[in-house]
């Protein structure tokens, strides 16, 4: 598949933000962590397409719409893969790696029912932690592990 | 180095050598239990759940150094019966103590309160989380029987996937070069969250599901109670219930120095016959939870 071809898929925009190279099973979470679900900006997505570096991703398209860095790498948790691509008069004028936080703060929820931050209102606070290859978030309260298949984002 | 007015809510928040100081203030309290040195200041003792023999421990602690206690056994008889949240409770406590000791059901509140709370905060237990003092106690406890904290071989049996004190126990020891016997069911088996400070300590651990082939290693025996509550199937907890029960037959091939610990209450897992054994520890190790308790409350009020 040529670039070209790859660009009918989904349409390009003359001004905003490309998100590439996420996971192809994890574009619809993407779109929920950035709150893409309720915006008014005409969006355009697509995923299982295809891609040299892993097999399938997903993309998303936003026009008129930047992010901080800060909100964008939220993802990182879900598509530490993802690329962010800003585009002005369709030029990429700053393209970027999404990179996991240290820290993540009030984003994600703990997975341990009976910590504090599900039963009072505190708000969610853990360290980024890798066991074995895999990236967890160890609550800064409870000291309890949430992986990845447990996080539920706010 | 200062504990003055800092929090001790997870063990994990003191260095190797705070432990050590820790323990060398108590044994001062072993050698002189009674001692002037707080003056009637006064430590709030909040008890969101009962927890009789570690709040009078407490209790024994504070009244024995010169304190005052106020507080409550049980979240009935608080506010917290009212909707009060845990912040509001800790705050306005806050403004009638110097320190406040709080044993609470939920994981992570003892952290929390340490961070609202002007006043510093003893974790007496949040939940299935921490219980630092525990912890404490058993260092000690530890360290007199083997004269040394260093280059030990220590068993923990039992519940190892639930019980918190094996936890916090594991991940303290691994500051002092342990070789870890870990004798389990393998369905409580000691979590990898905990086996990971064993890893990053570069240190040895194995696992057994049989009891009897390290007890010949072993400088300590840490035994914990497996609950029947903690199987899914029932069946399972009779396979297991008395696999790993200590009587004392079994501590003939023993080492002269092997001493057994238990965080206590205790129910069927060490036989009542080991209670004569001059191996048996269990009953001075709740003891030395008092020292211990002095020793912390005294550095934290920055009286020694």
């Amino acid at each position: 598949m040529t670039n070209k071809r790859k660009e009918l898929i989904v349409s390009a925009i003359s001004n905003g933000t490309v998100i590439d190279h996420i996971p192809a099973d994890k574009l619809f979470q993407v779109v929920k962590i950035l709150d893409l679900d309720k915006t008014e900006k005409p969006l355009y997505f697509g995923t299982n397409l295809e891609s040299k570096k892993y097999g399938r991703k997903g993309i998303i398209k936003i026009s008129d719409k930047y992010f901080e860095m800060e909100d964008i790498n939220k993802i990182a948790l879900v598509a530490p893969t993802a690329t962010l691509i800003e585009i002005k008069d369709y030029e990429v004028v700053r393209k970027d790696n999404v990179s996991i936080p240290e820290h993540v703060e009030k984003i994600v929820k703990c997975f341990n029912p009976n910590c504090v931050t599900n039963k009072e209102n505190v708000p969610t606070k853990f360290n980024v932690i890798h066991v074995d290859g895999e990236m967890k978030l160890a609550c800064h309260y409870c000291e309890k592990n949430t992986s990845q298949a447990n996080m539920v984002f706010f | 180095m200062s504990m003055k007015n800092r929090s001790l809510v997870s063990i994990n928040d003191y260095t190797r050598e705070e432990m050590i100081h820790i323990l060398d203030l108590a044994e001062g309290f072993e050698k002189e239990p009674h001692q002037n040195l707080l003056n009637g200041r006064v430590i709030a003792s909040l008890f969101f759940e009962p927890s009789t023999r570690t709040r009078l421990s407490f209790e024994s602690a504070i009244q024995k150094i010169g304190g005052n206690v106020v507080g409550f056994s049980s979240a009935a008889t608080s506010s917290v019966q009212k909707g009060e949240s845990l912040k509001d409770t800790i705050l306005t406590v806050s403004n009638y103590s110097d320190l406040i000791v709080m044993r609470h059901p939920v994981d992570g509140s003892a952290r929390y309160a340490s961070e609202v709370a002007p006043v510093p905060i003893i974790n007496a237990g949040d939940g299935a989380n921490q219980h630092p003092t525990q912890c404490l106690l058993d260092l000690y406890s530890i360290r007199k029987t083997q004269g040394t904290l260093d280059n030990l071989e220590v068993t923990f049996v039992g519940d190892l996937k639930y019980g918190r004190t094996v936890h916090s126990l594991v991940i303290a020891l691994c500051k002092f070069n342990t070789k870890f016997h870990l004798v389990s069911p393998i369905e409580l088996k000691l979590p990898s969250a905990v086996k990971r400070h064993i890893k990053e300590a570069n240190l040895q651990y194995e696992q057994y599901t049989d009891f009897m082939e390290v007890i010949p290693k072993s400088d300590i025996i840490y035994m914990t109670r497996i609950q029947k509550e903690r199987f899914p199937d029932p069946l399972d907890y009779e396979k297991v219930k008395n696999a790993y029960i200590l009587e004392n037959s079994m501590l003939a091939g023993a080492k002269d120095n092997c001493r057994i610990l238990h965080p206590l209450p205790r129910v069927n897992e060490i036989s009542t016959d080991v209670d004569t054994n001059s191996k048996a520890y269990y009953f001075q190790q709740a003891q030395n939870g008092v020292y211990v308790r002095q020793a912390l409350i005294a550095a934290i009020l920055g009286v020694k």
